[in-house]
């Protein structure tokens, strides 16, 4: 299962000091981590809110960081493109994957994919036992379907105004966390009801 | 991308008045109160999920707001659920009834509404509930009905059974495993009604079922899969497709743990049956639902694994093939461990696999599962797994290094998999020079994965080649970078990098010592004769941020490699290793801090090694004295031969070793009283900095501890003691820069000089004999006593 999948900044932010990362879209999958095993069952529902919260902008803040040493050691500029260049945008895009040990965030470790995209990074954060051939590839689709129905290229905002649409598009490619097989017919079928949701 | 203006809405969302706020609910509320929302209601409701989201501090929203939310959740517009759900998310849950997991209406949740129950469940109850809902909609439910109404259900199960895998009773999960059999290998082998195949000329003729095809176009000959195509797909072939998704999550949750409780309950006779049973596929009617799932899944994998085979037509195909391998042979492997009479069914197909496969570096990932089945089963079947170590150790670090993905999955099955790999294959201590390809690439990813496999490939035989690696990681680093860029034609070099270090890779005359750095095995030597060489030619390397990235890890891993090998290195490898820390702690790629921090590690080892085995000491005291006796070293490796100077005075003593002779502790005095001197004679030599007080002091209480123990030595420190004091009375001195810093210097000399006054009280201060410091609490007739005492008090206060 996919615990969570976030869009959060990897450049800097003039409000925010040097390493932190802004968390423009997190979505986490099930019940929260800390309720139903021994850790956390003393806190109130708002506690328990705002520590999904903080773990969540703490594993924004470890991709960010993972993001600028793999960038800094592979020495590519960042190129910005326009809006209409998505799949040049996904094709330059770095990927990695961050191991985050077990009860540093989650109570077993996990595995965060990340692909940055100029600016942002989207992230998958993984189970251990997940198959992470499938997990890349379909980060890459939400990613690509991310950039196009939400003019993320340009200037903006629609990534806050409009996230009931990354709802939609992860309840067909991503429902509740789970990986889908999905061959190109499939996919194909799902995008379609995806697009006919947008279009609205 | 990521503009001014999506910060400033992040900020206006967080400072809303509240006054503000509650005068945007009431416009909410009343916008809400007509049947259709207008796209003005869609964008309000965006930007209250906005205000919501944006604060890690809960918000909380009027009841009767919540309310209508709540309603909302079940409208027939998914764009009403999907806003709803959305801000429901963001807010506590009503402690009211509202959402009550054991209401029957729950029969219908659409996906976006179960998703809420999931995130808001707080107990395995609610979890519990959740599942015997959903499970009675999937058993009751008419045939007839929307496509994707129930889709939901099984992610929604696999989620549950993530967190909580006891929420399922023995019943639900017979069902769920019928069910899962009924999908997975009984769904429709024709294509189901296509959306797009409207069109002029469709008439009678386009109504007539046409079966399934394979992704390379021909029509399908078996049961329905995941790479089966078709215009348009039946339910059951969705469901098919969520089964298989969640199949392995499934075997391992329920199958695994059970199986050990099911061995012993079944009596011999039934163990028979059913393994012969299992060993011939017709008969599955027979098998209870358990053993019917894992029949069928072994069956899907094994059509997966010909269909991978085929040539899709569509790029996406052949990359959810290549995931469909992966899942295949995780799931054989889980179905093998289950019952271990299916590995000789199982594993022709696995090695056919691995020959179709090995030869291309692309099929990499798909491997790795292979490699874990051959580890699992190999023995038991008695197949020769050479071949897969060979390819897993050897080539993939070697050509695949800066691939993170794969990276991360091999050290990933390494760090999983240790113990197994250690009594299997033994060769895997050799393999460490490529392994560490992955580290020297990409080090802030992989530093973690190595700070927990780098015990295992500690042994006593490598442990002196794996030093040196490790010690010239950078060198590893500088030297991909190298290869990297010589085999990829660069497209645009950064401006201001010299090709010094590009010309030496290509060149004939160098070949040796890259291939060495580069080498796979270990085995062939320990190091490299013409280091300093390769040092020189990777100069302009210390800049490159992939290389300085990688010394910064080194450190750490040091620490590890000592740490480990104390508990199995005997003291004579113990003593090699610390003739390579004195010879390497100058031979080191000039890095700026890197060179530092390794002479700090090397100092921390140094004393720990010599605190454990004495002895060391006077072995290699004649390697430590040339260090010590090398006043160069004051200055340019100040704290190692701090280190150095401490050791040679602490342990070199006839109560360490017997062996320690009167003329090698005169030898070792006058090695260091020569160097004593000559730092305190004269300024430091030029660029350099004055000896840290530390330095001297040590020094002194060296030779101080060396006099105690052969007295004649004792007038020449008492003489060296006393001029010090002359000549520091005097005013400042050019060796030593600070006041404060001379004043310690001289107060310590006075110390150790009446100390030296008489000599049997300094031999025991400074040369204590063992019993003294290590403490022996009864045994110690001293300290029984007190010890008694209180004991026996404490016993008779306690009525």
């Amino acid at each position: 299962m996919v615990r969570c999948f976030l869009i959060h900044t990897v450049c800097p932010v003039s409000a925010l000091s040097a390493g932190e990362s802004r968390v423009l879209y997190s979505r986490v999958f099930g019940p929260d981590d800390g309720v139903l095993s021994e850790r956390h069952r003393d806190l109130s529902p708002e506690e328990r809110r705002l520590l999904q919260k903080e773990r969540v902008t703490a594993v924004a803040r470890q991709v960010r960081s993972a993001v600028s040493l793999s960038r800094e050691a592979s020495g590519r500029l960042i190129v910005e493109t326009m809006p209409g260049e998505e799949n040049l945008a996904l094709q330059d895009a770095d990927c990695g994957v961050v191991r985050l040990r077990a009860g540093d965030l989650f109570s077993e470790e996990t595995s965060a994919l990340w692909l940055g995209v100029q600016s942002l990074g989207f992230t998958l954060v993984c189970e251990p036992h997940e198959n992470l051939l499938l997990a890349e590839g379909t980060l890459r689709n939400l990613t690509r379907h991310c950039l196009e129905h939400l003019h993320m290229l340009g200037q903006g905002s629609e990534v806050l105004l409009k996230s009931n649409r990354i709802d939609v598009l992860l309840s067909r490619l991503l429902p509740h966390g789970q990986l889908l097989f999905l061959n190109h017919r499939f996919a194909q079928s799902l995008e379609k009801e995806v697009a006919a949701y947008m279009a609205k | 991308m990521y503009s001014h203006a999506s910060e400033s809405l992040i900020k206006q969302a967080r400072e809303i008045q509240e006054s503000e706020l509650q005068k945007f609910y009431s416009r909410l509320m009343k916008m809400l109160q007509g049947k259709e929302l207008g796209h003005d209601t869609v964008d309000s409701l965006q930007r209250l999920h906005l205000i919501l989201s944006a604060t890690k501090y809960t918000r909380t929203l009027p009841l009767e707001l919540q309310k209508r939310f709540v309603a909302l959740l079940s409208s027939p517009a998914e764009q009403h659920q999907v806003l709803s759900a959305a801000v429901l998310r963001e807010t506590l849950p009503l402690t009211g009834q509202e959402l009550n997991y054991n209401q029957d209406n729950l029969g219908q949740l659409n996906s976006h509404a179960a998703g809420l129950l999931l995130s808001q469940a707080v107990s395995k109850g609610d979890l519990s509930s959740l599942c015997t809902q959903l499970l009675r909609n999937l058993e009751s439910r008419p045939s007839e009905g929307p496509t994707h109404s129930l889709m939901h259900t099984l992610p929604v199960l696999n989620n549950v059974l993530t967190h909580s895998p006891e929420c399922l009773s023995e019943d639900q999960m017979t069902l769920v495993s019928k069910k899962l059999v009924d999908w997975l290998r009984y769904a429709s082998v024709m294509q189901g009604v296509g959306t797009s195949s409207g069109g002029f000329f469709t008439g009678p003729r386009s109504r007539q079922p046409v079966p399934i095809a394979e992704l390379d176009g021909s029509v399908s000959g078996d049961f329905f899969t995941v790479l089966c195509v078709g215009q348009g797909f039946t339910e059951d072939q969705w469901m098919n497709v969520y089964s298989f998704s969640m199949l392995r999550h499934w075997l391992l949750t329920y199958h695994s743990s059970c199986s050990t409780v099911d061995a012993d309950d079944r009596s011999e006779v039934d163990g028979s049956v059913v393994s012969m049973v299992s060993a011939t596929s017709s008969s599955s009617r027979l098998l209870p639902p358990k053993e019917r799932l894992r029949e069928k899944a072994f069956q899907y994998c094994q059509r997966l694994i010909e269909q991978s085979d085929r040539k899709a037509h569509k790029k996406t195909d052949t990359e959810l093939q290549k995931a469909c391998l992966v899942e295949a042979v995780c799931i054989l492997d889980c179905v093998c461990v289950e019952d271990a009479s299916l590995v000789y069914r199982t594993f022709p197909c696995i090695k056919a696999l691995f020959g179709r496969l090995s030869s291309e570096l692309s099929n990499a990932r798909v491997l790795l599962p292979i490699a874990q089945f051959y580890l699992n089963h190999g023995e038991m079947a008695a197949v020769d797994c050479e071949n897969v170590w060979k390819v897993v150790f050897g080539r993939f670090p070697t050509e695949l290094f800066n691939d993170p993905f794969l990276a991360h999955e091999l050290l990933r099955f390494l760090r999983l998999n240790v113990e197994s790999i250690e009594l299997r294959v033994p060769q895997y201590t050799r393999y460490f020079p490529n392994l560490l390809k992955f580290l020297a690439w990409d080090s802030p990813a992989m530093v973690d994965d190595f700070v927990d496999l780098l015990p295992s490939m500690v042994t006593a035989g490598t442990a002196v080649e794996l030093l040196h690696t490790l010690l010239d990681l950078p060198c590893l680093s500088a030297t991909l970078v190298l290869q990297h860029r010589s085999t990829c034609l660069p497209i645009s070099e950064p401006v201001g990098r010299s090709f010094v270090s590009l010309d030496a890779f290509r060149n004939p005359s160098f070949r040796g010592l890259f291939l060495f750095v580069l080498r796979t095995e270990a085995g062939s030597g320990d190091t490299i004769d013409r280091l300093s060489t390769l040092h020189e030619l990777l100069v302009e390397a210390a800049d490159w941020p992939r290389v300085t990235q990688c010394a910064r890890t080194v450190p750490v891993l040091l620490h590890i490699f000592f740490n480990t090998i104390v508990t199995i290195a005997d003291e004579k490898l113990l003593a090699h290793l610390i003739l390579v820390m004195l010879e390497r702690s100058s031979l080191l790629l000039n890095i700026p801090a890197y060179i530092k921090e390794i002479h700090r590690v090397f100092s921390c080892h140094l004393l720990r090694l010599c605190k454990l085995h004495p002895s060391l000491v006077v072995n290699q005291s004649h390697e430590l004295l040339e260090f010590a006796g090398s006043t160069a070293n004051v200055y340019s490796k100040e704290e190692l031969y701090t280190h150095v100077v401490w050791v040679l005075g602490e342990y070199l003593s006839v109560s360490c070793d017997s062996r320690c002779s009167v003329s090698l502790i005169t030898s070792c005095f006058e090695a260091l009283e020569a160097v004593l001197f000559e730092i305190t004679s004269s300024a430091p030599p030029t660029g350099t900095v004055c000896p840290a007080p530390k330095v001297i002091n040590t020094l002194m209480s060296a030779l101080a501890k060396l006099a105690s123990r052969s007295h004649d030595l004792i007038p020449r420190v008492s003489l060296f003691l006393s001029k010090l004091r002359t000549v520091t009375r005097s005013g400042s001195v050019a060796w030593c820069s600070d006041e404060e810093d001379l004043i310690a210097i001289v107060t310590r000399g006075e110390e150790l000089w009446s100390l030296l006054k008489a000599p049997g009280v300094a031999q025991s201060v400074l040369t204590p004999p063992p019993h003294v410091i290590a403490p022996q609490w009864h045994r110690d007739t001293n300290v029984a006593l007190p010890l008694q005492l209180r004991a026996l008090t404490s016993l008779t206060h306690s009525q």
